[in-house]
């Protein structure tokens, strides 16, 4: 991937307390156009609190964090509207159709009614879910869900996509498809900011962080974090430094 | 040959026009870590739920420890233990109010078995106060563990216990698990992690309601059909097409920063690969053969033929 100096995500000093407790301790980090970067960590390591603040969904108690090229403080609704958002949970609504699915988030990201159907028409087109277009979510495969509900995330051109354990629990083809979306928006200079638990997964990142009681304790491309620590595989590097005892 | 723990004969559930579970038939011998290894809709649920007396299946017969899930329900309850995929744990009750409600419904109390949860719930008992809501997911699986083991059961039933649990956790619960199976228990775990497969005794792989294998991981690792090529380049994304296109290549995966490249004859030579990567423009070109995991072995059986899919 090309060195693009063009940051989308910059985060000084950030601090989120909740009274005595410490959920982000001093982070920093930069994201570029088009990176794939990795937010890893351990369960209550503070990852979820970061990315809602990165989101506009909360404010931090101190520090810096420009996303998009905006403030958090001061322009929330313009993050909004230049970000995505996926999770496993968050996914597509199954009593509702293919063609309602896209409208409905469509409209939720502030498109206009001409945009909808014409971007609606394209997407269902490059997908090839034409002729399911009436089909109810529930009744269509997997892998068209997971294509569907990832290209809802970015149907209204982000910078940034933020995805939250997209691949929980799917099977191994269909998550392997899937990081060739990741990859394809990346190509199209779309920022991916994804947290995953499969540590191989870690590895078709860009870049990586990893968190420990709130602080970033490691960041670098997966290659030189093996290294460093002297391993095979990133699954050991997160256990050397995310093993407490 | 060890004792039958669970013996399982051509179940059937549908629900409407889904079929969940297709004529599933296995055993699980007594004292051993069986798991099932499958995505989310596989039917690992379902199964857990019909063996544990909480649904019916459609067809077929399942023996727990001997006793008929339909017939003898009653007493299989008492044998089990049953962790849910999503933990059944009361979320207003403290951790210990938790721990003693499932002792006192199996006629228990805490003391009596505390020694097979010592291991475990020692790593909670400082926040015996605390209520089970304000745990974090770590916290709140050795909880439901605890509970599904304070009643001394014969076979433990875990449904997904490490989903949505980081790396190091996972490991700890592992480890957890193989210390137990020492006290004699039999544990039939779930799990769409497949890197967990290696840690079980014996795994079934598990597809849309269909058991596509059941062997020791080795034995699954072994009966792999191709041979393998792990592929390293500057650009994982070019390299899976380009070797998806290399004359005679089976599949291609990503793993992780490499792609493994499989051929069903002969692996062909090093220099002629590494030759054809360069001329497609690829640099830092490595290659190795390599074995199959779990997850190879997944894949393959996912596309082979004759597994409906």
């Amino acid at each position: 991937m090309a060195e693009e100096k063009e940051n989308m995500i910059v985060v000084k000093e950030l601090v989120k307390k909740f009274g005595n407790f410490v959920a982000n301790d001093h982070l920093t980090f930069e994201v570029g156009k088009g990176e794939v970067f990795g937010f890893l960590g351990a369960n209550g390591a503070g990852k979820t609190t970061a990315i809602r603040i990165l989101c506009g969904l909360s404010y931090p108690t101190s520090g810096l964090v420009n996303v998009a090229g905006f403030d958090i403080y001061t322009e929330r609704e313009n993050i909004k509207r230049n970000i995505g958002y996926m999770s496993q949970r968050f996914s597509l609504y199954d009593d509702l159709t293919v063609y309602e699915n896209i409208r409905f988030y469509a409209g939720i990201y502030g498109l206009s009614r001409n945009e909808i159907r014409e971007r609606a028409d394209i997407l269902m087109q490059k997908l090839n879910l034409d002729e399911a277009r009436n089909k109810l979510i529930r009744d269509i495969p997997l892998g068209w869900k997971q294509k569907l509900a990832f290209s809802v995330a970015i149907i209204h051109d982000p910078r940034i996509v933020f995805l939250d354990e997209p691949t929980g629990g799917v099977d191994p083809i269909t998550r392997r498809n899937f990081w060739n979306l990741i990859f394809e928006a990346s190509r199209n200079g779309i920022t991916v900011f994804v947290t995953t638990h499969y540590m191989d997964e870690a590895e078709y990142c860009d870049r990586v962080s990893i968190m420990v009681d709130g602080r970033i304790v490691a960041m670098d491309k997966p290659a030189m974090l093996k290294e460093q620590y002297g391993v095979v595989n990133m699954n050991e590097v997160f256990l050397k430094l995310a093993r407490v005892k | 040959m060890q004792a039958v723990s669970i013996e399982v004969k051509n179940v059937v559930k549908r629900y409407k026009h889904i079929v969940a579970l297709a004529d599933l038939s296995f055993t699980v011998s007594k004292g051993e870590i069986f798991g099932f290894i499958g995505p989310d809709g596989a039917g690992k649920t379902t199964l857990f739920r019909i063996l544990t007396t909480v649904l019916l299946a459609d067809s077929g017969e399942a023996l727990v420890e001997g006793l008929d899930v339909v017939r003898d329900y009653k007493k299989i309850r008492k044998l089990v233990g049953y962790m849910p995929g999503r933990f059944s744990l009361y979320m207003d009750l403290t951790v210990e109010e938790n721990l003693t409600f499932y002792a006192t419904i199996f006629g228990s109390d805490i003391k009596q078995n505390y020694h097979l949860i010592k291991d475990i719930y020692s790593q909670i008992e400082r926040f015996k106060d605390r209520r089970a809501g304000q745990l974090s997911g770590g916290m709140k699986q050795k909880l439901a563990l605890s509970c599904a083991l304070i009643h001394k059961p014969s076979v433990l039933f875990l449904d997904e216990p490490t989903t949505g649990v980081d790396a190091v956790s996972r490991m700890e619960f592992w480890e957890m698990l193989r210390r137990l199976r020492e006290s004699g228990i039999t544990i039939v775990v779930s799990t769409p992690y497949m890197d967990e497969a290696g840690l079980c005794d014996r795994i079934a792989l598990i597809q849309n309601g269909h058991i596509m294998k059941i062997d020791k991981p080795e034995g699954i690792i072994s009966n792999y059909p191709h041979r393998l090529y792990s592929v390293k380049t500057d650009d994982i994304y070019r390299l899976l097409t380009d070797l998806k296109e290399y004359p005679g290549a089976g599949s291609v995966q990503a793993f992780g920063q490499s792609a493994h490249l499989a051929f069903t004859e002969d692996l062909p030579d090093r220099s002629h690969l590494s030759a054809y990567l360069e001329q497609r423009g690829h640099r830092h070109i490595g290659i190795e053969k390599t074995e199959p995991n779990i997850e190879d072995c997944f894949i393959d059986l996912m596309v082979t033929p004759g597994v409906d899919g």
